[in-house]
């Protein structure tokens, strides 16, 4: 089966406003919180539409942080966007304590996903979010790879309450998904028996087309989209990994502490087999277009399927 | 009459602050007694809360954003009926639901986790802002702490709370003039806390955080909204009523000596006779 890859006709932050936007009308109690990055995140129209449920709080995140655990204390639902590192590096001991400890609840959306952030640069560029946000207990991590995923995502959030994070690229993706797909669970989008690619966001196109190329070498790989970061979507994954016995991680982050770490840790306890990691290592980022990066760290279709290839073929 | 009561509840507060320090043998002393005064008025007069209806979203709201001021917390809840008194003397012990920052999880009556300093401030500007989108008629209180006001963020929350014109928050600044190392103007001077809040926006008071009377009185001013946060500089001495630990240069955190204990203990029983026939809890 082989997927054909096309551009969504939405962008991530087109779903981003909308669901928010959707889920602020049925429910008062929703609100929405920027630091300054409204115009690009799509929600600066939000202001006018949702007066008293939308709030530029200026350039201050650990102050957004703090305030949405006090806002919700008061009974209000956060939904909280920045690009990913000033959501997790730059306020992660008031996302830890205010939010997190204080078992209160907000849906975080940290946006540029890795070397998405493009020209913004090494400054803005996050390969730790996920990993971070791993490290906090109870809080759930996910990476969205679609529009439709994002927005099923945002939902699920809102509903469970506790500290959501979601990480995700602020423009266009491949269409994966259509509106009824189930996500409950991480999706196997291509079956094969001689490797499993696991792989998360902008990644899961990549491992798709790495498929392809496998295909032609006679090496069947099966994918799987695991947006499910943490808790880990550990059946889904196992049992892909019973059927082809080997692994190939891809992700645009750091391989310490991100999907490869959680897949990895995973097998190691429960059904140990060889894993190659695609994604960052001990590198920080720099500006550029994402074709570029994506060359620089190694983040493409073909040192997927060269990884895989290596590993099948010991 | 009222400040007879509110000097009393101060007196009952620093009483059972003290008795739960010694029982656990060392603790943050200093930053707790000053803010008696302070804990005597917000929650004898101006709170309206008690454990009976400590969920009512009318209610008010005290934030304790120097968290290690948490002894003095914990004891002025116990005396507005949270918990038991044999439960203030599990401070700090394994297992305890009093742990030396305030905990919402573990504590009732506490709102909001604290003791990474500069964070309780934001939230109880949240728990403001919560509140008047609301259109509750209600306060949010908050104590910070004069070294906490080191910390950025603060600085943050106070800009929002100005932006937004949250008059239904009134901050304390628990000016005692000393932070954990030293001097507060020694390690990193903090100017003047009156044209510095000024500045940001709130109208704001300096008054001796040692009398219920002023306190109360500025609280009673802060409450005529005028569309401005609030804020009042409590002036105040580290280790306030105590007078051998006010005189200790180093009273933040104690680990009391032989010598101390004997103070301690006499400021006990001093605090004890006066409050004769009181003390029935």
């Amino acid at each position: 089966m082989t997927f054909i890859l096309e551009k969504a006709e939405k962008e991530m932050r087109q779903a981003y406003a909308e669901t928010i936007y959707h889920l602020a009308k049925q429910d008062p109690d929703v609100i929405v919180m920027e630091a300054d990055l409204s115009s690009a995140m799509s929600t600066g129209s939000l202001k006018d539409k949702l007066p008293n449920q939308y709030v530029n709080i200026g350039i201050m995140e650990a102050n957004m942080m703090s305030l949405a655990a006090g806002l919700n204390v008061t009974g209000r639902k956060p939904f909280i966007h920045s690009f990913g590192q000033f959501l997790t590096r730059r306020a992660f001991d008031q996302l830890f304590v205010s939010l997190a400890y204080a078992q209160l609840s907000a849906v975080l959306v940290g946006s540029d996903a890795g070397v998405t952030a493009e020209h913004n640069g090494g400054t803005h560029m996050t390969f730790e979010d996920m990993g971070l946000m791993r490290l906090v207990p109870k809080a759930h991590v996910y990476e969205a790879s679609d529009p439709t995923q994002l927005a099923y995502l945002l939902e699920k959030g809102y509903k469970e309450g506790g500290v959501h994070y979601i990480r995700t690229i602020r423009k266009s993706p491949v269409k994966l998904y259509d509106e009824q797909t189930n996500f409950e669970k991480a999706q196997v989008l291509r079956e094969g028996t001689d490797v499993t690619l696991v792989a998360s966001g902008m990644m899961v196109a990549e491992a798709l087309k790495a498929a392809d190329l496998l295909a032609k070498e006679g090496i069947e790989a099966e994918v799987i989209d695991m947006f499910y970061i943490k808790p880990l979507d550990s059946e889904t994954l196992l049992r892909s990994v019973r059927k082809t016995g080997k692994v190939v991680t891809a992700e645009n982050h750091n391989v310490i502490s991100g999907l490869g770490s959680a897949v990895s840790e995973c097998l190691a306890e429960n059904y140990p087999a060889p894993v190659r990691r695609v994604g960052v290592r001990e590198q920080f980022g720099q500006v550029g277009v994402t074709p570029y990066l994506q060359e620089f760290y190694g983040l493409t279709a073909e040192n997927i399927a060269k990884e895989a290839g290596n590993l099948v073929n010991k | 009459m009222l400040s007879t009561k509110l000097a009393t509840a101060a007196k009952q507060i620093r009483y059972y602050t003290l008795k739960e320090l010694r029982e656990l043998g060392f603790g943050h002393f200093g930053g707790s007694l000053s803010i008696v005064e302070a804990l005597a008025v917000i929650y004898g007069k101006h709170l309206n809360i008690d454990a009976q209806w400590a969920n009512d979203p009318n209610r008010g709201y005290f934030v304790l954003s120097k968290g290690h001021g948490g002894p003095a917390l914990y004891a002025t809840l116990f005396l507005k009926g949270f918990y038991s008194e044999d439960v203030l003397y599990t401070l700090n012990q394994n297992g305890t639901t009093l742990p030396s920052h305030p905990d919402r999880n573990l504590t009732p009556g506490v709102e909001m986790t604290c003791g990474s300093l500069g964070q309780g401030i934001s939230a109880a500007t949240g728990i403001a802002y919560g509140n008047k989108l609301a259109g509750r008629n209600n306060y949010t209180y908050c104590i910070v702490g004069d070294g906490e006001l080191n910390e950025g963020q603060c600085w943050e929350a106070f800009q929002f709370a100005s932006h937004h014109k949250l008059e239904n928050l009134i901050v304390l600044i628990d000016d005692n003039k000393k932070q954990l190392d030293g001097p507060t103007k020694e390690i990193i001077d903090p100017l003047d806390f009156v044209e510095k809040l000024t500045a940001f926006g709130f109208d704001t008071v300096k008054v001796d955080g040692s009398s219920v009377d002023a306190i109360d009185k500025a609280i009673e001013n802060a409450k005529e909204n005028n569309g401005k946060p609030q804020a009042i500089v409590l002036d105040t001495i580290k280790g306030q009523g105590v007078k051998y630990i006010e005189e200790k240069a180093d009273n933040h955190h104690m680990r009391p000596n032989e010598e101390d204990w004997k103070a301690i203990n006499q400021a006990i029983e001093e605090l004890e006779k006066e409050l004769e026939g009181v003390l029935t809890v």
